[in-house]
């Protein structure tokens, strides 16, 4: 059995109003639970939003730290889900269902 | 190489890796080796004769050769050729019989068109894999340089291993999405070859040959799919009209003026009956009914004789099944034979997604021209040469504008 990492991207900014937030959070809770009875899900994480986030570098033995995410875009990453699935075509069964969920992109990468 | 071992090589290429793929599981072993393989041929043959069953004879030797390196690793602690080994040594049917060389070969086309990667690479992994195309030849072909074509290769197998691309044929439910896109990725190769998208020549040949021969092979292993008979007749029927496409000067000659005695009637034949096999099914795709467009042309002994009306309806049809811009233009020039010229040009002028497209430009230049505009008829030919990257294509859309002039 392999891992994948199935990773939401998000774009930056305020998040949906409630009413279109409310039912895609059931939709993902709903997908989640399935994840667990069919023994795929292992964790899963939600972020706060990309703003909050600092990067450290080191810079001789000094901890230098920049305010805002490490990669300039417009989308960031919202929350990923870690899985265990038989090859590929399984987990990308599994993140088209999350992107359906999610209604956002979900990128797949195997966990070495 | 000599040429009893090149025979085997074209032949008998893709088959060796498949099956040395499903024993050791890892791609780069298979390929290293079959070249082992075949590099002991160009050797041992000339001296000892072809054996009796060549293909055979590949597959034993590069399963042994590869057995042979995996022990030497594995004796200095090589973890992953260790894995290999006890995998090949779970596994191992006599690598010669037909029916599970049959799947081989089927499983390696789907990995190598797999949707994970991208529609170049797809490309690149089957004239590679399947083809037994070198690097340096692909990398010709779509005239990228060598090491581009090199790391992508290395990349591509590397997701291949990494990322879990399974070795099956898909389920019974992804089956249509997963041919579809390994008929994309053979008639993609087949029109590279037919007119190639940039150069001096029209055609490069053998990416049509090649393309001609992965048909074949798909019809052999799955002769019960309808969309993959269409291709190969559709490709036939295409390929037939080679001889007369071209001027003795390199020039391009359209179907209306082709000296249709240079057509191949065998290739014809062979098209047409493989279309007549794959309509009897009654689930037209849409290469079997570009197929049928081609056999009605294939039919006309003359470009008048040419039954336009079939035509039309064959791409109301096809229009119907894949209603893209590419289809409605087709379909447009149909409709200007049938119902003339100016029934047509609304259609043709509506297709902004095509406008960076030289086939639009060329066609409403024709279009323009019967309809006796030929200031405008000019300044579409124009436009159409300046969106080619053919040089064989732009001089004659040029000569046009200039005739039309």
């Amino acid at each position: 059995m392999r891992q994948y990492l199935l990773s939401v991207y998000q774009p930056d900014g305020d998040p949906p109003p409630p009413e279109v937030l409310a039912p895609i959070m059931a939709d993902l809770g709903a997908l989640a639970e399935e994840m667990r009875a069919a023994g795929t899900w292992v964790f899963s994480v939600g972020l706060h939003p990309a703003g909050t986030a600092t990067v450290v570098r080191d810079r001789d033995g000094e901890a230098l730290l920049t305010d805002g995410p490490f990669t300039e875009g417009k989308e960031h990453l919202g929350g990923f889900t870690v899985i265990n699935a038989p090859d590929l075509d399984a987990a990308l069964a599994w993140a088209a269902r999350m992107a359906r969920a999610a209604t956002l992109p979900v990128e797949v990468r195997p966990i070495a | 190489m000599s040429a009893d071992v090149e025979r085997v090589f074209r032949k008998e290429y893709g088959r060796a890796v498949a099956v040395l793929v499903r024993v050791f599981g890892d791609i780069d072993v298979a390929e290293d080796a079959v070249q082992d393989a075949f590099a002991t041929a160009v050797r041992r043959w000339p001296v000892d004769g072809v054996p009796p069953s060549p293909a055979g004879w590949i597959i034993t030797t590069a399963r042994n050769r590869a057995i042979d390196r995996l022990r030497r690793e594995s004796t200095r602690a090589d973890r992953h050729a260790e894995a290999l080994l006890l995998r090949a040594s779970d596994d191992a049917p006599d690598p010669g019989q037909e029916g599970p060389v049959r799947d081989d070969r089927l499983r390696l086309i789907f990995i190598c068109c797999h949707p994970a990667l991208a529609p170049a690479t797809r490309v690149a992994l089957t004239l590679r894999l399947l083809g037994g195309l070198t690097t340096a030849e692909i990398a010709r072909a779509f005239l990228v340089p060598e090491p581009t074509m090199a790391q992508r290769l290395v990349r591509a197998k590397g997701k291949i291993r990494d990322a879990g691309i399974p070795y099956r044929v898909p389920r019974d439910a992804d089956l249509p999405d997963r041919l579809r896109a390994v008929l994309a990725v053979v008639y993609l190769i087949f029109n590279e070859g037919y007119t190639a998208s940039s150069g001096d020549e029209l055609a490069r040949d053998d990416l049509s040959a090649e393309a001609v021969r992965l048909g074949r092979l798909l019809a052999a292993l799955m002769p019960d799919e309808p969309e993959v008979l269409g291709l190969l007749a559709l490709m036939l029927l295409i390929e037939s009209r080679r001889p007369a496409r071209t001027d003795p000067g390199g020039g391009l000659v359209r179907l209306a003026e082709q000296d249709r005695t240079l057509w191949d009637q065998k290739l014809i034949a062979e098209g047409q009956d493989l279309l007549r096999r794959c309509l009897r099914r009654d689930q037209p795709g849409p290469y079997q009914l570009q197929a049928a467009i081609n056999a009605v042309h294939s039919d006309a002994t003359t470009a008048a004789d040419t039954d336009w009306r079939q035509i039309l309806a064959l791409y109301d049809h096809l229009a119907a099944l894949t209603p893209t811009p590419v289809v409605t233009l087709h379909r447009a020039v149909a409709l200007a034979e049938v119902h003339g010229p100016a029934a047509a040009l609304p259609l043709v002028e509506a297709l902004d997604a095509l406008d960076r497209h030289h086939l639009l430009h060329a066609v409403r230049g024709d279009l323009l021209r019967r309809l006796g505009r030929t200031e405008d008829a000019a300044a579409a030919y124009e436009r159409a040469a300046t969106l080619t990257n053919n040089t064989a294509e732009r001089r004659f859309l040029h000569s046009r504008a200039a005739l039309s002039a």
